[in-house]
């Protein structure tokens, strides 16, 4: 009797870890980043400028890395959607047996690059071709980095956005052909809108993992905290100021804490996606 | 083989199968089927689960081609037309040979939306034209005065045997000739099959009816003709009266008495 308690008094404790988890993550942000709140307070972050070290007067404006995590993902999302909602239609409706077993673990494998790898290739390749495509002085740029942040997307909505596919009755389609119509007619008009909150969930868990996206971005987009909206600029990201950044900052600085602030507003906003995803899923009665 | 000579000497025959063999990869499913179907009149398939009443009924409106590895033997000829023949268009057979399903199926969109999808497939785009096409199959479902207040409300939300009815007005929508019901009112309460039933019954002058069954009750209820398949074969085709009555088969009679199946 106190085994079978026991027992299941560690297998809760091993299922709440990751609840544990997430709160103290969250209260460990807050903590470290609280005092900036007093002093300076929290106008500072809305400057439009962000520099951290300087003799003269430090700025601490997350606008621009704000700006330029949304740039990227913005471009990163007009490659992705387009691409991996068209290729989860092919492999989910139109591609033979044979063409899935040859597409599907190819899908696979990009998933499985590591973003670090992937950051190598954007720097080698990409960038350079972007450079003589537009004729920049450098190939590092917002663009370059929504690129290789859409290679890493695309695995992840091509995926959920098939199984949203997949899992629309086949008597609906049965239906439309019966009544004449033909099988693109019955992939945009039936199946497409049936999936519809799958793949807009699917879209969302891009999103989230593309803001969420360092390495890659560190290497590619440049780094300078300037506020614009062009793609061929050269941007920095909120990850990739964290990432650089926290390496050389001094404990318990003001531009420590300002840092944390980031990292604050990077969770609410992958934390806001993945809610919103969940939603549509439960909504539509895609998820329990 | 069964003769003709059942029907009415004025009969017009909507469609006929000659020797037709029909396979499921190397598995065949039905053999020899040689029958005409009267028009204007309503036909029951009846017969034990498997004996391949449904395979046969998909065949008029060539559903049977979106399952792969399937193929078929012999001629089926709608209105004359030799269906399988290279080039017949699957578009118009279907829009002329309407299928409602065992399970009912609405899209997951408007009332409205689901009746217009037929009509709006084949080009009308006219938002008047479409809300009479509407409002006319609607009507001719026997749904209308149920739905009338809500046309823009999601199908889904309908009853079992709204949705049923949904399915006919939707089929209805796109003008057909032929009605194929694959087992229409299974899945229906029986307050429910017996609308769907009278249904049938006011549709029964106005279009060719083809309706597989494994009630034999209903099978007697609401046709003219029955024909009953055993195995993949045509056991016996005959005037519903005569098959309940007087079968000429054995395994017909074993049949509706309830002794198999």
């Amino acid at each position: 009797m106190w085994k079978d308690k026991a027992m299941r008094l560690l297998m809760l404790s091993a299922a709440s870890t990751s609840i544990f988890l997430v709160a103290l993550i969250f209260i460990f942000l807050v903590k470290e980043a609280a005092p900036f709140a007093l002093k300076p307070g929290l106008d500072a972050l809305f400057d439009r400028q962000w520099i951290p070290v300087s003799f003269v007067q430090e700025r601490y404006g997350i606008l621009p890395l704000v700006t330029g995590s949304a740039l990227v993902t913005g471009l990163s999302m007009l490659f992705t959607i387009p691409l991996s909602v068209l290729g989860a239609i092919y492999i989910a409706e139109i591609a033979s047996p044979v063409e899935r077993e040859i597409l599907k673990p190819f899908i696979e494998l990009l998933a499985s690059i590591p973003s670090v790898v992937l950051g190598f290739f954007g720097l080698v390749v990409l960038a350079p071709l972007i450079k003589s495509l537009f004729g920049l002085g450098t190939g590092l740029s917002a663009l370059t980095g929504a690129l290789l942040l859409t290679l890493m997307a695309i695995p992840t909505v091509i995926t959920l956005s098939e199984d949203a596919i997949m899992s629309v009755p086949r008597a609906y389609k049965d239906a439309s052909r019966a009544l004449g119509a033909s099988d693109l007619q019955t992939i945009f008009q039936v199946i497409i809108p049936a999936a519809l909150p799958g793949i807009i969930a699917a879209i969302m868990l891009g999103v989230g993992r593309v803001v969420g996206e360092t390495m890659a971005v560190l290497m590619v987009t440049g780094n300078s905290a300037l506020m614009t909206w062009s793609p061929l600029a050269p941007v920095r990201t909120m990850t990739a100021t964290i990432a650089a950044e926290m390496g050389e900052v001094s404990f318990g600085s003001l531009h420590y804490q300002a840092l944390f602030w980031i990292g604050l507003v990077l969770l609410a906003v992958t934390f806001l996606l993945n809610i919103i995803a969940q939603r549509v899923l439960v909504r539509y009665g895609m998820m329990k | 083989m069964v003769e003709t000579s059942i029907f009415p000497a004025d009969t017009d025959h909507v469609i006929t199968t000659r020797q037709v063999n029909f396979f499921y990869g190397e598995t065949q499913a039905l053999f020899d089927i040689t029958m005409d179907i009267p028009g204007r009149r309503v036909t029951a398939f009846i017969g034990p689960s498997g004996c391949g009443k449904s395979t046969f009924l998909r065949i008029f409106n060539r559903m049977n081609d979106t399952i792969t590895g399937t193929r078929l033997e012999g001629e089926v000829r709608i209105n004359g037309e030799n269906i399988y023949e290279n080039g017949s268009n699957v578009v118009r057979l279907r829009r002329k040979v309407g299928m409602v399903f065992q399970k009912s199926n609405p899209f997951p969109k408007s009332i409205f939306d689901n009746v217009a999808y037929g009509p709006r497939i084949h080009g009308t785009k006219d938002r008047q034209e479409l809300a009479e096409i509407v409002e006319k199959s609607l009507i001719r479902s026997a749904l209308w005065d149920e739905v009338k207040d809500r046309l823009d409300t999601n199908a889904i939300g309908l009853s079992g045997g709204q949705q049923q009815r949904l399915c006919i007005a939707r089929a209805l929508a796109v003008g057909p000739d032929i009605l194929l019901m694959d087992e229409p009112a299974s899945a229906l309460d029986p307050k429910s099959t017996i609308r769907i039933e009278d249904l049938i019954g006011e549709l029964r002058n106005d279009y060719t009816i083809v309706i597989v069954t494994h009630n034999m009750q209903q099978a007697a209820r609401i046709s003219d003709y029955t024909a009953f398949f055993y195995e993949g074969s045509l056991v016996e085709f005959n005037a519903t009266k005569k098959i309940f009555t007087k079968p000429r088969e054995k395994q017909t009679e074993d049949y509706i008495t309830g002794r198999f199946g």
